[in-house]
């Protein structure tokens, strides 16, 4: 098996770097895929920023609770042990460090890992930041899910991000459909790509100068732990 | 003797002026106080400052305020979704003015007014453009950003259960932005499914205490 990952497999990427114990938010959208692909084995707390610990997957059809929603404003359930609280608290927990991965989703990711995912510079639409910079800034880890190019071929790992930024050199670890990268104090490093791409295609993918672990390791197709 | 009961919703918003600044409680439809906000709608307030996490979907609600043309500046960190038709429209307009500001810190200056502080530095927005022009002090080897309190005139806020001093309980997420909205306002209009005898809330339950409410009002048919 070779060529560009399904976003699935990436999630269930993603999902195999996080461990059992963790507090975990996951960002909206496709980030949302990772709880889909953690095994079993684990047990995780999912936080949302409108103030759930301990959320569960989506209810069964006609079980919806309008007021129990996600960030992504859909219907969620509470699994035992979870709690409510309110925003203020919630957001304590993302800014203060509490909360020790997230996956957010990306436009841009730069060199020195800062994050561009709330805004282009489309000023048809009006802004919209919601909780991106608290978690970006506040999340022990920040994990990033992001195709390697945007759909016209354009590269999102930079020198340097061109759209707005998010917050600064907060990202840890970025997940493509070719490639597993770590932000290191020297740039971007390569710990793992898709078989059958060679290193100078994957740097003729990225903007930014790559540099490869001394054991770069194959990305598998993610599965379900 | 303490009643914070109202027995109407014209009764629950009177007196809110012209020019309020409004903290309207819930994050997308839930926690919404929607019948509140109808209420102000009705008895006509505008030239409003709206504080709200979104800025209303389809036609109810911080929506309809928009689509009445009531709201003169909008305070927010996603006003952007599927049915945010009236905000776009006022918006592209330049009827409509925008202070985007990010969630946690949309939460926590509430809260800054609500606790008697002037304000506070957060790394939350450092080097991005939503702290331009803003104070910046390095913390502990990270830039943070200062942030003014943001207090309320009066908030709307919806819980699940009150009683007659205006003790809390909420359901579920609908709890969001309410208590801390509730501690931040002047004038703290709450409504909520049902009320319950003084001492029937679980004390070690409340979640936010009567200090911080000035009317509830009983909606819908619980």
């Amino acid at each position: 098996m070779s060529g560009p990952l399904a976003v699935r497999d990436v999630a269930g990427r993603i999902a195999r770097d996080i461990p059992d114990g963790a507090y975990v938010n996951l960002g909206i959208g496709l980030p949302t895929l990772v709880a889909d692909c953690v095994g079993e084995d684990k047990e995780v707390v999912y936080h949302s920023e409108n103030g759930i610990l301990g959320m569960g997957p989506a209810p069964a059809p006609g079980e919806e609770d309008p007021e129990l929603i996600n960030a992504g404003k859909q219907p969620v359930t509470l699994l035992p042990g979870g709690a409510f609280f309110h925003h203020t608290d919630a957001f304590l927990m993302m800014r203060g460090g509490h909360v020790d991965v997230t996956v957010l989703g990306a436009f841009q990711v730069s060199e020195t890992g800062d994050l561009a995912n709330w805004a282009t510079d489309d000023a048809t639409h009006p802004p919209a930041v919601g909780g991106a910079m608290d978690l970006a800034v506040g999340a022990k880890r920040v994990l990033v899910l992001t195709t390697h190019t945007t759909r016209s071929g354009e590269p999102k790992l930079l020198p340097r991000c061109t759209y707005p930024l998010t917050a600064a050199g907060v990202v840890d670890r970025v997940y493509t459909d070719l490639a597993v990268l770590d932000v290191t104090d020297s740039g971007f490093l390569v710990r793992e790509m898709v078989a059958g791409l060679t290193r100078e295609d994957l740097q003729g993918r990225t903007a930014a100068q790559l540099a490869f672990a001394d054991d770069v390791a194959v990305l598998e197709p993610g599965q379900r732990e | 003797m303490i009643d914070k009961r109202v027995g109407s919703l014209a009764d629950a918003v009177a007196g809110i002026e012209d020019g309020a600044t409004v903290l309207v409680g819930g994050f997308g439809a839930s926690g919404v106080p929607v019948e509140l906000v109808h209420a102000l709608l009705d008895q006509g307030t505008t030239d409003l400052t709206v504080v709200t996490n979104n800025a209303g979907s389809g036609e109810t609600d911080v929506a309809a305020l928009l689509r009445e043309r009531r709201v003169r500046k909008i305070v927010c960190s996603y006003p952007r979704s599927a049915g945010s038709v009236w905000f776009e429209e006022r918006w592209r307009a330049g009827e409509v003015e925008l202070e985007l500001v990010p969630q946690g810190t949309l939460s926590e200056r509430m809260r800054a007014a609500a606790a008697g502080l002037g304000g506070f530095f957060t790394p939350t927005g450092a080097d991005t453009r939503l702290a331009e022009g803003k104070e910046v002090r390095v913390i502990d080897g990270r830039r943070h950003v200062f942030e003014e309190p943001l207090p309320g005139d009066v908030a709307l806020v919806r819980a699940a259960r009150a009683d007659r001093w205006g003790n809390l309980v909420y359901r579920t997420a609908a709890r969001n932005f309410g208590p801390t909205m509730a501690a931040a306002a002047a004038l703290t209009v709450v409504q909520v499914d049902e009320f319950v005898e003084l001492g029937e809330l679980d004390p070690e339950a409340i979640v936010t205490p009567g200090i911080f409410v000035d009317r509830v009002v009983r909606v819908g048919t619980a």
